[in-house]
């Protein structure tokens, strides 16, 4: 039996594959890796493009758009990236973020109003409630 | 004959409202079936990741990374994940509760406090609240995608970065069961790594590529992402199943309204016959 070494490909939002490959082939950030068994322990980090694994029988491709690859001797782990990522996109998503919390803020007044009427109508109900009682005992 | 029209008026619409509330039970049932699963796919990752993150902390690593390393708590910054939409029983106001109730903890030992929130009612509740908000995101849906909450990380990741907190924590509700859901308050940086010191004593580290600093800052960002992640999904597990069980006990309630209304409609329709036929008896005997 020919050497194997155990793959998990995850992402955040489900577990891709799990299963035993002869060879792993991931886009490395310094450019492709090829994993065989009892490789040293390594940590890099994948850029967007293919994920192969030989399993012996057959050639499984994966597509990932970045993410983190793992490799302890006997195990490699491919934590993918579901979202498109680049560090100007996180901050214009942070920038989002931000302006949707003070827009928040700007409407705390309105918010408050809201809350206002709907205690108002609460209290409106129960005084209601307490009339129709005092009408059904008379 | 015009007895008892307004209890059957009145009927009706309990049997309506019923309908409504027996609907939106049999949908947040589905629903919930489809968010257990998406919890349950999204574990994985999470998995790896920590153990990824404990084989670091346990590799010498020749650099320390600022997540990793505790510091003097003056700020910390808390997310608070809470559902989009009501009608899900006690859900938001017990989370807000235990929320509140931190709060004041810090309060009382002079840290002060940076939040955000993920999810409709966390945002009005901050807003009602008054205080610092560094971001919010709303209208998430059924299926959150990872690229939804990335912003709301990334501006309490830079506070962290600038030292404007000094931990971060998320508030969200834990899916125990059905019946139960536990709002917990968990704190994700600095990034805690004790339980692990047993395996693997010997000292190794890792080949990093392109070094230690670039992987580590981006593993550390995404694991404290997936984290998040996980609890916008827990949280929406509990929030279909809070749903599913107050409606159901909605519709349980409309139902036992219902038979009371029943009840006093025929008590009337009895009375009413009763005294027609001992009117017309009266009448007979008059004649």
């Amino acid at each position: 039996m020919s050497m194997t070494i155990h793959v998990d490909i995850v992402s955040a939002e489900e577990s891709i594959f799990s299963g035993l490959a002869e060879m792993v082939y991931a886009p490395g950030e310094l450019g492709e890796l090829g994993i065989a068994p009892r490789h040293a322990p390594l940590v890099t980090r994948l850029k967007p493009g293919e994920v192969r694994l030989d399993t012996g029988k057959e050639e499984l491709d994966f597509f990932i758009s970045g993410g983190i690859l793992e490799v302890q001797p006997h195990v490699v782990t491919v934590l993918a990236d579901t979202a498109i990522r680049a560090d100007d996109l996180d901050e214009a998503k942070a920038l989002e973020a931000k302006k949707n919390a003070e827009e928040a803020l700007a409407n705390r007044e309105s918010d408050i109003d809201f809350a206002k009427a709907q205690a108002e109508l609460a209290e409106a109900a129960a005084q209601l409630q307490a009339i129709g009682r005092l009408r059904k005992t008379r | 004959m015009a007895v008892g029209k307004e209890i059957k008026t009145k009927i009706a619409s309990v049997q309506s409202t019923q309908k409504i509330t027996r609907a939106m039970e049999m949908v947040a049932a589905s629903k919930m079936r489809k968010t257990q699963e998406r919890v349950l796919a999204a574990r994985p990752y999470a998995k790896k990741m920590s153990q990824v993150i404990r084989h670091l902390a346990q590799a010498s690593s020749e650099y320390k990374h600022a997540y990793l390393a505790e510091r003097e708590v003056k700020r910390v910054g808390i997310i608070l994940i809470s559902s989009d939409r009501g009608l899900c029983g006690g859900l938001n106001s017990n989370l807000f509760r235990k929320f509140l109730g931190q709060l004041k903890t810090w309060d009382d030992e002079g840290i002060e406090v940076t939040m955000a929130s993920i999810g409709s009612k966390g945002e009005g509740f901050l807003g009602r609240l008054g205080g610092e908000v560094l971001g919010t995101v709303t209208h998430l849906g059924e299926t959150p995608s990872i690229d939804d909450i990335i912003g709301v990380v990334k501006t309490m990741l830079t506070a962290y970065d600038e030292g404007k907190i000094d931990r971060f924590y998320i508030a969200h509700n834990d899916y125990v069961n059905t019946m139960t859901q536990s709002p917990e308050i968990v704190q994700l940086l600095p990034v805690y790594t004790e339980e692990l010191e047993d395996e693997l004593t010997h000292h190794w580290d890792y080949i990093y590529e392109p070094d230690a600093k670039d992987v580590l800052d981006q593993l550390l960002i995404r694991y404290i992402e997936s984290l998040v992640y996980q609890g916008v999904l827990e949280n929406n597990a509990c929030e279909q199943a809070a749903r599913m069980v107050a409606m159901k006990s909605a519709s349980d309630n409309a139902g036992t309204l219902i038979d009371e209304l029943q009840l006093i409609y025929n008590k009337a329709r009895q009375a009413s016959i009763t005294q027609e036929l001992s009117e017309i008896v009266a009448g007979a005997a008059a004649v």
